[in-house]
């Protein structure tokens, strides 16, 4: 049995047949070839598959696709606008907040939603924050330097960026 | 990014040295990363492993015929199917005491006969999506008759345990001992006036890179060639393991390639049984078949680390000088011999024991033991964490016993300060040369950051208002690059410890490194395009740093034990000494004048004395058109080299940790951490930042939260994220790191190694604060065991 789900991932509008037991993730990795969202645990408990369902971090491993039906989906693919990088993209590399990159995505899905949330947080709030991201790499200072240095860039008056910053 | 960081184009060391961000994280950032699990092939298939759910039980029989029905199923095998494939292989044989071979059992790629721990593959599924392999894995039949099981090293070295493999007598593996006689080292530990003594366990831990296990292994039945995407750290070496010993294919019809690799912390070294199963079962069905851990797998199955039993002894004369170290371990290895297991516990760890210490007499002795849990093999540090740990530990516990400052205790004993180049390298009583060290600046760096004196007064005054404040002391020694292959061969390695590195330089000038090292999160795209890039005089933009195929580099080693830059490195600045000695000889054909008269520095081939100057991409394409050229010089620019480093290396360092204990509730929490590292020259300081934290953040996690936990079932009851404590970012505070540089002196870059130190420094500082806290409160505590949870520390202060 399959269920026809209509749903808009990265602006772009899908509409696709579905078993009822497929996770969200998996239909994004699987079906619309989205692999930038990672699996790491099954459980919730890593975040790495973390994306935006209709504005919220969601962890994509703990929904099914069929539930998705007419949301609004952001992954990071989607992050990126105009060839513009969103600014904890730039953040995470500016700061070094990766390493090996597979908890990143997610890292920066939770970071983006919670900046939403809370535009000049502290070092408290961003680690309070990222309690349901796991990262076995950095030990999570740089992290948390990058979230900070893109919540400084985000509430800042627009400045003109170089034209090689702006470039993916 | 500007690449010339402003120094202009022709400033020297454009890069080396500076904090030059790194050029493969756009690709992580915005999601397109290629990890394993992202690469579907044509005609794929999915595999499911059905898994021992016993520690210890006989097969009785594994019926296949409703699973084998089932919708989408492609094939099935179970052990009898691959009965006569060899099992994988241990990569170093260690030698009994009595110089006998260790016992070294048949590690089958799916068990037959029994299985021995949790886990243990019995079958494999294989169908065309991930749910129907898994659904066909369930309806797999398996009886089991359990048998009793040990999961304790101790226990299991004892006459009348159970019995892992039936022809390991006592599940001994092997037994061995490095140092001095161990009447000498009896001696001059009764002549001690005093001695401290400990008895611990190093807890086992779960590496838990994020990235789960992943394989893809395909068959062209045109070409008969095999290709295989791994999540591994070092691809060559499985492709030569997995061919040679496993599968006997020939090595060149096989293609092994480690795309992107989301994390290893040596989990990711190994040649897991899965690898050889899906390629061997790749040709058996003609179709690609990828299986991915769960994370309840990779728990189960990944390699664990650590898991010692350790009783340690530490003597001392009058005046405070250590005169003896006695140390005897039981190392699990686990169910089987993972590729490295034997060699963690024994070379890896015992001849780390000197530490930064002029002890004159030490005996390490290790009993290293089959039980019915999980292989255990390298983890971020293997063996040198363990030998930290005895000797850190036993240094704060010694001066709380002597009533001395545990400062004092270690500047007293500490080897005095050696370049190794003017001064020889330190030769230690178990086996190892230390390269060059300045172990005193260390600590007094770590003091001055700490404001050793003003802590002890604020302790005091917290214990005065019922508060407990405490400080632990951590200072390390670790080997990285171990080599070099003559010396590891003779000690039993079965591979050799060289890396290769070759430096293409295209006509235009551009510059393609493949290096057989391997970068999971290391960055080598961005340190190695430094190096290249400044010793070429060239942009780093003009540097594409190659790695992870098989296919496409000549041969490689991999990465581990902290050895990238120092060896792999080396490998890439060999041959771009070539590529500097053949451009002279091209330069000094066009200028007219001898290859001996030519210099070449930032970016520039000139004549000695002169302003006659060629630019190294005009003596590239001169290189590749070759019109006016010398006779003798074949046409081209690109050179390969091995390098096998003369020794290890060592890096050392302090690190020093600030809890404060709840008195109620036993809650530790840790105020301030402090690292100086000395880790030789530094290419990237941000890189080495960053390897620091992560690695101090894993010690901290074996020290405070993280363990796994068998039942006397040989269950493994944490065995997810819901129940293995991860360490979290609001677990921690900001880091305070500094560095020292004390130069390698036998490589020309100068680097020792940074993956691990922060694993190797850290975990006794924290439990040593911990304690010296508890004493603060009068609490006379000698040891709690890893990790320490507020129950475990408040159930100390009760006793």
């Amino acid at each position: 049995m399959s269920i026809k789900i209509t749903l808009t991932v990265n602006g772009v509008k899908h509409t696709n047949k579905v078993e009822p037991r497929m996770l969200l993730v998996h239909y994004l990795r699987d079906v619309l070839k989205l692999t930038g969202t990672h699996v790491g645990c099954d459980t919730s408990g890593c975040g790495a598959c973390t994306i935006h369902v209709n504005g919220k971090a969601t962890k994509s491993c703990t929904m099914l696709a069929v539930q998705a039906d007419k949301a609004k989906i952001i992954t990071i693919e989607g992050m990126a606008t105009h060839h513009e990088l969103h600014p904890l993209q730039e953040a995470f590399n500016q700061c070094h907040g990766l390493q090996c990159g597979f908890c990143t995505p997610g890292m920066i899905m939770t970071a983006a939603d919670f900046l939403t949330r809370n535009k000049k947080p502290n070092e408290k709030e961003i680690r309070e924050a990222l309690e349901g991201n796991l990262c076995r790499c950095t030990g999570y200072e740089n992290i948390v330097k990058s979230i900070q240095y893109a919540a400084d860039k985000m509430s800042a008056p627009k400045a003109r960026k170089t034209k090689k910053e702006a470039t993916v | 990014m500007s690449t010339n960081n402003g120094n202009g184009a022709d400033a020297p060391n454009r890069f080396i040295g500076k904090s030059v961000k790194r050029v493969e994280d756009k690709r992580f950032t915005t999601g397109h990363g290629r990890y394993t699990d992202d690469i579907v092939l044509p005609h794929q298939t999915y595999a499911a492993f059905v898994r021992s759910q016993y520690a210890h039980a006989k097969i009785v029989s594994v019926n296949i015929t409703t699973a084998k029905a089932m919708p989408g199923v492609v094939a099935i095998y179970t052990g009898a199917h691959v009965a006569e494939v060899n099992g994988v292989p241990c990569g170093w044989q260690v030698n009994f005491k009595n110089g006998t071979p260790m016992k070294e059992p048949k590690h089958p790629l799916l068990v037959t006969d029994k299985a021995r721990h949790v886990g243990d593959a019995i079958a494999i599924v294989i169908a065309r999506s991930k749910e129907e392999a898994e659904d066909a894995a369930q309806a797999v039949e398996v009886k089991y008759e359990e048998l009793p099981c040990e999961i304790d090293a101790f226990k299991a070295a004892q006459p009348g345990a159970p019995l892992v493999h039936d022809d390991v007598p006592n599940n001994i593996c092997y037994d061995w001992a490095l140092g001095n006689p161990i009447d000498e080292v009896n001696a001059a530990m009764n002549s001690a006036s005093h001695v401290t003594t400990l008895e611990f366990v190093n807890q086992r831990l779960i590496p838990n890179a994020i990235e789960p296990r992943c394989y893809n292994a395909s068959y062209d039945r045109i070409h008969d060639h095999y290709t295989l995407y791994t999540s591994s750290q070092n691809p060559h070496v499985i492709r030569l393991l997995m061919c040679a010993f496993v599968l006997g294919i020939p090595e060149h019809k096989v293609r092994v390639v480690s795309p992107d690799v989301g994390g290893g912390f040596g989990s990711k070294i190994f040649h897991y049984t899965e690898e050889a199963l899906l390629t061997w079962c790749s040709k058996h069905i003609g179709r690609p078949v990828k299986w991915t851990a769960e994370r309840s797998e990779s728990f189960l199955t990944d390699a664990h680390g650590r898991d010692h039993i350790t009783k340690a002894e530490m003597g001392f004369d009058n005046d405070g000088k250590i005169v003896a170290l006695r140390v005897k371990t039981y190392a699990n290895l686990g169910a089987y011999l993972s590729t490295f297991g034997s060699c963690v516990p024994s070379y890896l760890h015992g001849t780390l024991m000197q530490g930064l210490y002029t002890t004159p007499k030490i005996n390490i002795d290790v009993t290293a033991v089959f039980t019915h849990t999980t292989a255990v093999d390298a983890y971020r540090g293997a063996g040198r964490p363990e030998a930290t740990y005895v000797l850190e530990r036993l240094m704060d516990l010694a001066a709380h016993e002597m009533k001395v400052d545990p400062v004092e205790l270690r500047f007293k004993n500490f080897i005095p300060p050696f370049d190794g180049v003017t001064q020889p390298g330190y030769q230690t009583q178990v086996a190892l040369q230390y390269d060059s060290g300045n172990y005193h600046g260390v600590l007094e760096k770590g003091l001055q950051m700490l404001g050793y004196d003003d802590f002890r007064k604020a302790q005091k005054e917290a214990a005065h208002n019922g508060k407990l404040l405490g400080v632990g002391f951590s200072t390390y020694i670790e080997a990285c690059g171990i080599a070099p292959s003559s010396v590891v061969g003779s000690l039993g390695a079965r591979a050799g410890l060289f890396e290769f590195g070759q430096v293409r330089v295209q006509p235009t000038g551009k510059v393609t490194v493949f290096t057989g090292s391997h970068s999971h999160g290391q960055g080598h795209e961005t340190t190695f395009a430094q190096v290249v890039a400044d010793k070429l005089g060239i942009s780093m933009d003009d540097v594409h740093i190659v790695h992870g195929d098989t296919g496409k580099i000549g041969f490689g080693m991999g990465t581990y034990g902290s050895r990238s830059l120092a060896v792999g490195g080396t490998a890439i600045v060999k041959s771009i000494e070539k590529i500097i000695e053949k451009g002279k000889k091209i330069a000094a054909h066009l200028l007219e004048a001898s290859a001996d008269d030519i210099d070449f520095a930032n970016g520039n081939f000139t004549v000695k004395g002169t302003d006659k100057s060629i630019p190294f991409a005009n003596i590239a394409l001169t290189a590749y058109v070759p019109h006016k050229y010398p006779d003798d010089l074949e046409p081209g620019l690109d050179f390969s080299s091995f390098y096998d480093p003369a020794n290890f290396t060592y890096p050392f360092g302090c690190h020093i940790a600030v809890v404060e204990v709840d008195k109620e509730t036993g809650k530790v929490t840790l105020k301030r951490f402090i690292a100086v590292d000395d880790v030789g020259n530094i290419i990237n300081p941000m890189i080495v930042e960053g390897q620091i934290h992560g690695g101090v953040a894993q010690g901290i996690g074996q020290a405070l939260f993280e363990g796994a936990e068998y039942d006397n079932n040989g269950q493994l009851t944490n065995a997810s994220y819901m129940d293995y404590c991860m360490p979290r970012a609001d677990d921690f505070p900001m880091y305070e790191t500094a560095t020292q540089i004390t130069p390698c002196p036998h490589n020309p870059l100068g680097v020792k190694g940074a993956g691990e130190a922060g694993a190797i420094g850290s975990t006794p500082a924290v439990v040593n604060a911990v304690l010296d806290a508890l004493w603060s409160g009068g609490h006379e505590v000698k040891d709690i065991r890893m990790p320490l949870t507020s129950e475990r520390v408040w159930r100390a202060m009760q006793n």
